[in-house]
C-alpha cells in the first residue's frame, strides 16, 4: 500500500518534482564528505567573510579566481590569476557512509587557494562545506522525529479512541494541555529542564524528544476520532467477536485503515520538525559549534556586519530550508489529493 | 452566551493549573536554579541568599515549591489578621520577582505584552486582508494565471522560515534605509506629539507585523479558496441564480458569507502560531515583546519570568480562542454555543 501510494504520487509532474528535489537533497546529505570540499571546522582565518569565488575557463580546463584581500573584509578578483580545480582530489579523510574509509572529494584545488563557492563565514569556514554537512542534521531530525511522533501519536489516539471511557479521558486532557501552549513556549519550556550545553551528538537526540514530545498531540487527537468511529465498523466488532487480542486489533484492523492517513499526516508535518530544529539552533539552544545545521548557520547571519555590507551569501541556509520545506509540502498535498481529493486544506 | 463565556473561563482554571505544572516539574529538573546567579556574586550575604531560598520555598521539594508560587499568583490575598479583615483582602497577582531585570515580574508582563499582542494583531488583521480577496478572486477565476501564480505564492509564503524572512527583512531594512532595523518605538519617542507617536509606533510595526502575517496569508487563502469553491458549486447558489438575484450579490450573500466561517473559526489556532511566530520575530528583528522576554529570561534562567511569560501566553491563546468561537457564534446564526 505504501509503494503504490509513492508510485501514484509520482506519477503526477508535481509529486515527481518533490520527489526529485527531496531524492538529491538526501543524497547530497549522506555523501557529504565526498561533495564538501572542506571540513565544518576547518578555520582559515585570513578569509573571513570571503565572497563566493568565480569559476572560469581557462588553459583548457575549469579554474577559479584567485582574490586579493583589499580591506580586512573586501576581496577583489586578481586580473588573469587562477587556480585550477582537481577532480577526485585528495583531502581530508572520512568514512563514505560511516564505514569505508576514503580520502577523496569531489573537487579541491591546490592548497594555498581555497575554493568557496558559497563564501566564507565569520572565522572563513566553507559555507558550501558547512551547508552540506548541516543537510545531514536538518534532513535527519524530519525523519527520525517523525517516525518517533507517529508511533506515539498512532498508539495513544488509537488505544484512546478504542478503550473510551477514563483512558480516552486522560489522553485527550493531556492532548488538550500540550496544545494549549504556544509552540515555541513549550519547545523553550521543555529545553529549559535540561543544561543549557550539552555534547554534540546527545544534543542531537534532545532536539528529536523534544520536537516528538510537542508534536504527537495533533496526530493523536486525529487518530483517536478515526479510532472512535472505526471500533463500530463491523469488521472491528467481528473481530472482537472472534477473540482477537487488543495489539491484534489496532495493529491488522485499525493501523491500516489510518495509514494513509499517517502517511500524508508525516509528509505534511516534516517541515514543521525541520524548521523546529532550526529555530532552536538558530536561537542557540540546538546544535552547537563546530557543528553545521542550517538554523545554527543562520544565526550567524544575525550578525550586524552581514546587512551592513551586504554578505548575501550567509543567508543561504534559509534558502536550503525554504527549498526542502516547499518540497515536502508540495508532497504531501500531492499525497493528500491522492488519498482523499476532498480532505480540505488544513492549516500550519 | 453569559454562562457558556463563564463556563469557558472555568474550564480556564484547571488547563491553567495543569500547564503552570508542567511547566513546574520540566524548571524543577534544571540543574540550576534561579538563585544560582546570585550565589556566583560574591558581594551577596550568605544569610540574606538564605533567607530568600526560604522565602521562595527552595529549601523545600519542588510539590511545596509550586504550591507556594501557586499561592503566591492566586490574585486574592488575606495577611490572617482578624482586625477589619475585609480591608486587609489585597487584589494583586505576584508572579515573583526578575533578578536579571530588577523588577517585579508583573511590571514586566504589563510592559512587554502590549507590544505582542499589537503586533499578533495587526499581522492577523494583515493577513486577513490580503488572504480573503486573494482567495476569493483565485476561486472565482479557478484555473486562470491568477489562480495558479496565487497559489505558488501559497506555498512559497508557507515554507519560508519566519525567522528566515524576518533576517531578509532586517536585510532589507539596512540596506535600503526605508525602515527601522528594530525597537518598538524611535529614540525620541518621549518627545513627540500624539498623532506623531502613533505614526512612530506604526512605522516600527509595519516589516515585523508584515513578516509575521506572511505564512497566516497562504494558509487562509487556500481554506477561503476551497471553501469558496465549494460553495459556488451549492444548490442553493443556482437556485439564488436562477431567480435572477445578481452576480455579484450572489458571491457576497451567498457564497462569501458561508465561506468565511471556516476561517472565524480558525482564527484561534492562528493565534497560536502567532504567539509561536511572534517569539522569532521578535528576537530577530529586536521587537521588545513578550517572545524576547521569555527568550531572555530562559538564556538567564529567570524562572519566575518564564513561567509567568508561559501563563499568559497560554492564557491569551485561550482567551483568543473562546473570542473565535464567539464570533463565529455572531456570523453565523446557525451556530449556538452551550
Amino acid at each position: 500500500m505504501k509503494e503504490n501510494l509513492f508510485i501514484q504520487a509520482a506519477r503526477r509532474p508535481l509529486g515527481l518534482a518533490a520527489m526529485i528535489t527531496l531524492g538529491v537533497l538526501y543524497l547530497v546529505a549522506i555523501f557529504a564528505p565526498f561533495i564538501a570540499p572542506y571540513q565544518t571546522q576547518t578555520q582559515q582565518l585570513q578569509k573571513t567573510y570571503h565572497p563566493p569565488t568565480g569559476l572560469t575557463w581557462q588553459d583548457g580546463r575549469l579554474q577559479v579566481k584567485v582574490y586579493e584581500q583589499v580591506d580586512p573584509t573586501v576581496y577583489e578578483p586578481i586580473p588573469g590569476g587562477a587556480a585550477p580545480i582537481r577532480f577526485f582530489a585528495r583531502g581530508f579523510e572520512y568514512k563514505i557512509l560511516g564505514l569505508i574509509p576514503w580520502d577523496r572529494h569531489l573537487f579541491l584545488v591546490e592548497a594555498p587557494e581555497r575554493i568557496y563557492l558559497l563564501g566564507s563565514d565569520s572565522t572563513g569556514r566553507d559555507v558550501f562545506s558547512r551547508l552540506l554537512y548541516g543537510a545531514q542534521i536538518s534532513l535527519s531530525i524530519g525523519l527520525i522525529g517523525i517516525t518517533i511522533t507517529m508511533t506515539f501519536g498512532f498508539l495513544i489516539g488509537s488505544l484512546a479512541g478504542y478503550f473510551g471511557g477514563w483512558v480516552d479521558n486522560a489522553a485527550m486532557r493531556l492532548v488538550e494541555l500540550l496544545m494549549a501552549i504556544p509552540g515555541l513556549y513549550l519547545l523553550l519550556a521543555l529545553r529549559s529542564a535540561f543544561a543549557a550545553h550539552v555534547p554534540s551528538d546527545q544534543m542531537y537526540l534532545l532536539i528529536v524528544i523534544i520536537l516528538a514530545f510537542i508534536g504527537w498531540a495533533a496526530t493523536a487527537r486525529i487518530i483517536r476520532g478515526m479510532s472512535l468511529s472505526l471500533r463500530q465498523r463491523q469488521f472491528v466488532l467481528a473481530a472482537e467477536v472472534l477473540g482477537q487480542s487488543t495489539w491484534k486489533i489496532l495493529t491488522r484492523h485499525i493501523l491500516p485503515n489510518t495509514f494513509s492517513y499517517l502517511i500524508v499526516a508525516a509528509t505534511l508535518s516534516i517541515p514543521a520538525y525541520i524548521l523546529g530544529e532550526a529555530a532552536l539552533s538558530f536561537l542557540g539552544l540546538g546544535i552547537q559549534e563546530p557543528s553545521a545545521s542550517w538554523g545554527l548557520m543562520l544565526s550567524q547571519a544575525q550578525d550586524s556586519k552581514v546587512f551592513m555590507m551586504n554578505l548575501w551569501w550567509l543567508l543561504i541556509p534559509g534558502a536550503a530550508i525554504f527549498v526542502t520545506v516547499i518540497a515536502y509540502n508540495v508532497l504531501g498535498d500531492v499525497l493528500r489529493d491522492i488519498v482523499d481529493p476532498k480532505m480540505k486544506v488544513q492549516s500550519r | 452566551m453569559k454562562t457558556y463565556i463563564l463556563k469557558r473561563f472555568i474550564a480556564l482554571v484547571p488547563m491553567l493549573l495543569g500547564i503552570t505544572f508542567m511547566v513546574f516539574v520540566l524548571m524543577s529538573l534544571t540543574p540550576d536554579d534561579f538563585l544560582t546567579p546570585i550565589r556566583a556574586q560574591p558581594d551577596v550575604d550568605e544569610r540574606y541568599i538564605e533567607r530568600l531560598e526560604q522565602e521562595f520555598g527552595l529549601d523545600r521539594g519542588p510539590i511545596a515549591q509550586y504550591l507556594l508560587w501557586l499561592g503566591n499568583i492566586f490574585p486574592l490575598h488575606y495577611d490572617g489578621e482578624a482586625e477589619r479583615w475585609w480591608q486587609r483582602i489585597g487584589f494583586q497577582v505576584n508572579f515573583g520577582y526578575s533578578w536579571t531585570y530588577r523588577v517585579e515580574v508583573t511590571e514586566l508582563l504589563a510592559q512587554r505584552i502590549p507590544a505582542t499582542v499589537l503586533l499578533s494583531l495587526s499581522a492577523l488583521a494583515f493577513a486577513w486582508c490580503v488572504a480573503i480577496p486573494l482567495g476569493v478572486l483565485a476561486a472565482i477565476y479557478k484555473d486562470s494565471i491568477f489562480d495558479r501564480l496565487t497559489s505558488i505564492l501559497a506555498y512559497a509564503a508557507l515554507s519560508i522560515p519566519e525567522f528566515f524572512l524576518a533576517l531578509i527583512a532586517v536585510f532589507f531594512a539596512a540596506q535600503t534605509g526605508w525602515f527601522p532595523v528594530g525597537g518598538f518605538t524611535s529614540l525620541d519617542h518621549e518627545f513627540m506629539s500624539f498623532p506623531a507617536r502613533a505614526a512612530d509606533i506604526a512605522y516600527h510595526l509595519i516589516l515585523p507585523a508584515f513578516v509575521l502575517g506572511v505564512g497566516g496569508i497562504a494558509s487562509l487563502m487556500r481554506i477561503m479558496r476551497s471553501h469558496f469553491l465549494d460553495y459556488l458549486r451549492a444548490e442553493f447558489v443556482t437556485a439564488a441564480r436562477a431567480k435572477g438575484v445578481p452576480e455579484g450579490w450572489v458571491m457576497f450573500r451567498h457564497v462569501f458569507r458561508n465561506a468565511i466561517n471556516p476561517l472565524i473559526s480558525m482564527l484561534g489556532f492562528a493565534f497560536s502560531g502567532l504567539l509561536s511566530g511572534a517569539l522569532l520575530v521578535e528576537n530577530v528583528m529586536n521587537y521588545p515583546g513578550l517572545g524576547q522576554l521569555v527568550f531572555q529570561a530562559f538564556l538567564r534562567q529567570d524562572q519566575f519570568v518564564v513561567m509567568g511569560a508561559v501563563v499568559m501566553s497560554s492564557v491569551m491563546l485561550i482567551i483568543g480562542n473562546l473570542l473565535a468561537d464567539i464570533l463565529l457564534a455572531k456570523a453565523d446564526p446557525r451556530i449556538r454555543l452551550h
